[in-house]
């Protein structure tokens, strides 16, 4: 099935479970006959591939076809560093926003503290970075509008919602377990904050719907190119 | 869950044994799990010290039905909410939004358990133990971190590539609807930088009191 490579660490099975349900034409039309009336399952199912390549319009990233991250260095090593890239976006975002002051109480509470775990997340992928065996990414020179209050709280939602869809994106494609416990452990806390900043902007929680869209490395270094500045 | 089941909780224990050949692994472990700690604090030890897993040894189906388990709770219990927790306006919406998607999440992770070859396993008998809108909003809070924590847990003992995608869309959703359940309760929608993993014993004990 495309794109379904097994993830290295086998634990001698040959084959996933996934791989020998698709390679059973039984099994696969007793599947398609379940689950062809749940669209919702069909979504989510994307990500488990079709026999016959006329697959539901998929959710999840094509591990094959986005390597966008090799820019930053080989397989891990390039996912943790375009990972820091954003990072160290998102931090400096929050931090010219904490100077704006154009928050306050409560609402600058929030900034603050979401700031600083971006911080954190920096840290813990530089050191990730170099327990590769790599040089973490540089922090890229940004520059943000920040207009007003209700724009910066627009744009934070976007960055954040885009942050939480390129962890999503990457998840699959990452091969070491411990990268990818501490890629999930930072994943979803792109969610809740992308979540918070949602519920103070009226906008839905979960605008993808049950399953949260993943968005791939190209698509996100182009959104947040407007950003970096030199 | 039957008005009979919610005035005798004692006898509703029996009821998980109807058709026990179909009692899955995950139940039979819902019904004894062993005690075990919160790993609050796993990256303090450092970023990258993963918490041994004491996943299954049974695979991508396994830990889809363990995922199921949690799914049918979370859908249970915000479809009861719907009459029981009094929940108005914006909560109310937020308490429909949630029991959607979290049934979205059982018919999804139901389909995936056939479509490895799997059985997926019964629902099994919840009880929830609340009698107004802040103790419903206790109890979400807890199912929807827990529930992140567990998928987070899970995750890097998911062997098939399209397994962990899927799963990780989910636990987005999880993360998001726990954010917007601690804002109703007035807590940091994310307290930690790094969300805490579960393994599935932790996550076990975290929920079993729930199990009837």
């Amino acid at each position: 099935m495309p794109g379904s490579k097994e993830r290295e660490r086998t634990d001698g099975q040959g084959k996933s479970a996934v791989a020998r349900a698709v390679k059973d034409p039984v099994s696969r039309r007793k599947f398609m006959a379940l689950t062809g009336g749940s669209a919702a399952a069909a979504a989510f199912l994307a990500a488990c591939g079709s026999d016959d390549g006329t697959t539901m319009a998929t959710t999840t990233a094509k591990s094959a076809g986005d390597n966008e991250t090799e820019q930053f260095g080989k397989g891990d090593l390039g996912i943790v560093n375009y990972a820091l890239t954003l990072e160290y976006l998102e931090a400096a975002f929050y931090a010219d926003v904490v100077k704006s002051a154009l928050f306050k109480g409560a609402e600058l509470k929030t900034i603050e503290k979401f700031g600083q775990e971006e911080a954190e997340h920096v840290e813990a992928l530089t050191a990730a970075a170099k327990e590769l065996g790599g040089k973490p990414a540089p922090e890229p020179k940004a520059e943000f509008p920040l207009e007003s209050a209700k724009a910066v709280v627009e744009l934070a939602g976007t960055v954040e919602n885009l942050g939480a869809a390129a962890y999503l994106g990457q998840a699959a494609n990452i091969q070491s377990p411990d990268v990818l416990a501490a890629a999930l452990a930072i994943h979803t806390v792109e969610g809740r904050h992308a979540a918070t900043l949602n519920t103070l902007l009226g906008e839905p929680i979960t605008p993808d719907g049950a399953f949260a869209k993943p968005a791939d490395a190209k698509t996100v270094l182009k959104s947040v190119e407007p950003f970096i500045v030199g | 869950m039957t008005q009979n089941e919610l005035a005798h909780p004692e006898l509703a224990g029996v009821s998980v044994d109807e058709g026990s050949e179909d009692l899955s692994r995950s139940e039979v472990i819902l019904k004894g799990a062993l005690a075990a700690g919160a790993v609050y604090g796993t990256f303090m030890v450092g970023p990258f010290v993963r918490k041994a897993l004491a996943m299954s040894a049974g695979g991508d189906v396994d830990i889809l039905n363990f995922a199921l388990t949690l799914e049918y709770l979370e859908t249970k219990f915000y479809e009861e909410a719907k009459t029981r927790a009094g929940a108005k306006g914006e909560l109310k919406s937020l308490v429909d939004l949630i029991a959607k998607d979290e049934k979205q999440h059982v018919e999804a992770l139901t389909a995936t358990v056939k479509q490895l070859g799997g059985k997926p396993v019964a629902e099994p008998k919840f009880d929830f133990a609340y009698s107004d809108t802040a103790g419903f909003l206790k109890l979400a809070q807890t199912f929807e971190d827990t529930g992140v924590s567990a998928y987070n847990g899970a995750g890097p003992a998911i062997k098939s590539k399209d397994v962990l995608a899927a799963a990780g869309s989910i636990v987005q959703v999880e993360a998001r609807h726990a954010a917007a359940i601690r804002l109703q309760n007035k807590e940091e929608p994310s307290p930690d930088a790094f969300d805490p993993s579960l393994d599935e014993a932790q996550v076990l004990k975290a929920v079993e009191p729930f199990i009837a």
